[in-house]
């Protein structure tokens, strides 16, 4: 059989349409936020390694098992306490204003929807923990994020308000007494001013791992704000560091 | 090839991830916005004040007692020798009608108030105590402020230390010059023979080992403050 007889077949793959992924105010409020949350969490280390407990003196706190050992230096920002001080109480205005313009632009332009959490997402995210484990074979249809996807974008706002809330708590415990007494005492809300953030930490480092595992195409969507729908990862039918590479067309 | 948007933003990121470093390796370079902030922040912490907002500690709490932490800035506990130094007295001076020098006894025949309130430490740790003292509304009360009184320093005899306060702070019905803890005189370690005490500024706020208070028409620092803490340090 001569190659001649053949058919001509384009080899080209169509060039697929991108899509508008991720406006402006969401990339710009995205990026901001990355930088913000490592100083706020830099300097906040740092404020907490003055008084590494939680107890009062001479007192325990049940929910910290770890005596006072500090946060290894490296990991904190600002050098000393009063410099971490004036970086968090500064960089905590960028984030408040950051966090409104976030959310203000989701609710007025009504892209909460594809957050806010809906009947059949209990199960969704069971199925996508499957489709992980192997247990089940093809990606869940999905729309603009998976069920796991959604409940930790959704969980953020949340988070963002019982942090802003536990640290107005311990900021000003006398003249915002009734913040403070929301969370029991003092303690407690510098407790929970510092749970919130360890949550917070899990989220962000996860959304990394997965973003370069999973979805790396993503990241020019979070950039420049285009997407290719053919490399999403139901399209590759994508596990964690598994069908990176996008499928050849079937002949 | 890389799209020049995309271009843009990792530069961008690289650059704000750079300024990070170097902000932390030398923070002169961001000295200057961070106290543009810190005037902005100082701004709402003045504008949140209120005189009615108090320290609410439950009469039967546990008071922190001997684990109270001690303080000063001398190498070892001041303590007022009238031998050298003659009788104590409390000096309320500057922007007044009527200035004022009490011996601890005069101080203490004034209008006491005994409140269970808690200690803020800029450092992150609360504790509690009971504290028997003057509220310095009533010193101030008695010294007839006149107009320039927008200001008022605690100073001590702890090798200079003192702090200056905005004079709503000081005149807040919880802060006091505390002569008594828990039932006793107030021992050296925490300030004999008198300080102030307040739950609504921080610990380094409230001056020990009290000597004289100015109420004056400009703020004059203090020792943490003009260490680099926050002059206001409100809680």
């Amino acid at each position: 059989m001569s190659d001649a007889l053949e058919p001509p077949v384009s080899t080209a793959e169509p060039e697929p349409a991108l899509v508008k992924r991720h406006h402006g105010i969401v990339r710009l409020t995205h990026w901001v936020n990355v930088v913000v949350f490592v100083i706020m969490v830099g300097s906040g280390l740092r404020i907490f390694n003055a008084y590494p407990q939680f107890a009062r003196p001479g007192e325990v706190f049940a929910l910290w098992p770890f005596g006072s050992t500090p946060i290894p230096a490296w990991l904190t920002f600002g050098r000393w306490l009063g410099g971490a001080r004036h970086w968090h109480f500064a960089a905590m205005w960028l984030l408040v204003a950051n966090g409104l313009l976030y959310l203000g632009y989701l609710f007025f332009r009504g892209e909460w929807r594809h957050l806010a959490p809906r009947r059949g997402d209990m199960r969704d995210a069971w199925e996508m923990l499957k489709y992980y484990a192997f247990v089940r074979r093809d990606h869940p249809v999905q729309g603009k994020h998976n069920a796991l996807q959604k409940t930790a974008y959704a969980s953020m706002p949340v988070l963002a308000a019982v942090i802003v809330l536990s640290g107005l708590a311990i900021w000003k415990p006398v003249t915002l007494g009734f913040i403070t007494a929301l969370f029991g005492n003092y303690q407690i809300a510098r407790f929970v001013h510092f749970a919130a953030m360890c949550v917070l930490i899990l989220l962000a480092v996860g959304h990394v791992v997965m973003v370069f595992s999973v979805d790396p195409y993503s990241l020019r969507s979070m950039l420049s704000g285009w997407y290719n729908p053919a490399t999403s990862p139901e399209a590759r039918n994508a596990r964690p560091f598994l069908n990176l590479w996008r499928r050849k067309p079937v002949s | 090839m890389i799209p020049r948007r995309q271009f843009l933003s990792i530069t961008a990121a690289t650059l704000a991830g750079g300024a990070l470093a170097a902000c932390n390796a030398n923070p002169k370079g961001a000295r200057g916005l961070l106290a543009f902030a810190g005037r902005q922040t100082e701004k709402v912490e003045t504008a949140l004040f209120r005189h009615r907002a108090e320290d609410r500690v439950p009469m039967d709490a546990i008071v922190s007692g001997m684990q109270f932490p001690q303080y000063f800035i001398s190498r070892s506990v001041p303590i007022w020798d009238p031998a050298v130094r003659g009788e104590w007295r409390l000096e309320v001076t500057g922007a007044v009608r009527r200035p004022l020098s009490l011996t601890l006894s005069e101080l203490m025949g004034l209008p006491a108030v005994r409140q269970k309130v808690d200690h803020f430490c800029v450092e992150g740790w609360n504790a509690r105590a009971e504290w028997w003292g003057v509220r310095v509304s009533e010193l101030a009360r008695l010294a007839q402020l006149t107009s320039d009184a927008q200001v008022v320093d605690f100073q001590s005899f702890d090798d200079g230390y003192h702090e200056s306060w905005d004079i709503d702070s000081a005149l807040h019905r919880q802060t006091i010059i505390a002569y008594a803890k828990d039932g006793a005189m107030l021992p050296p370690g925490w300030g004999a023979p008198a300080r102030v005490h307040s739950p609504v500024k921080l610990g380094y706020k409230n001056t020990k080992y009290l000597t004289r208070i100015v109420f004056q028409p400009q703020r004059n620092g203090g020792y943490w403050s003009d260490r680099g803490y926050e002059w206001y340090g409100g809680t």
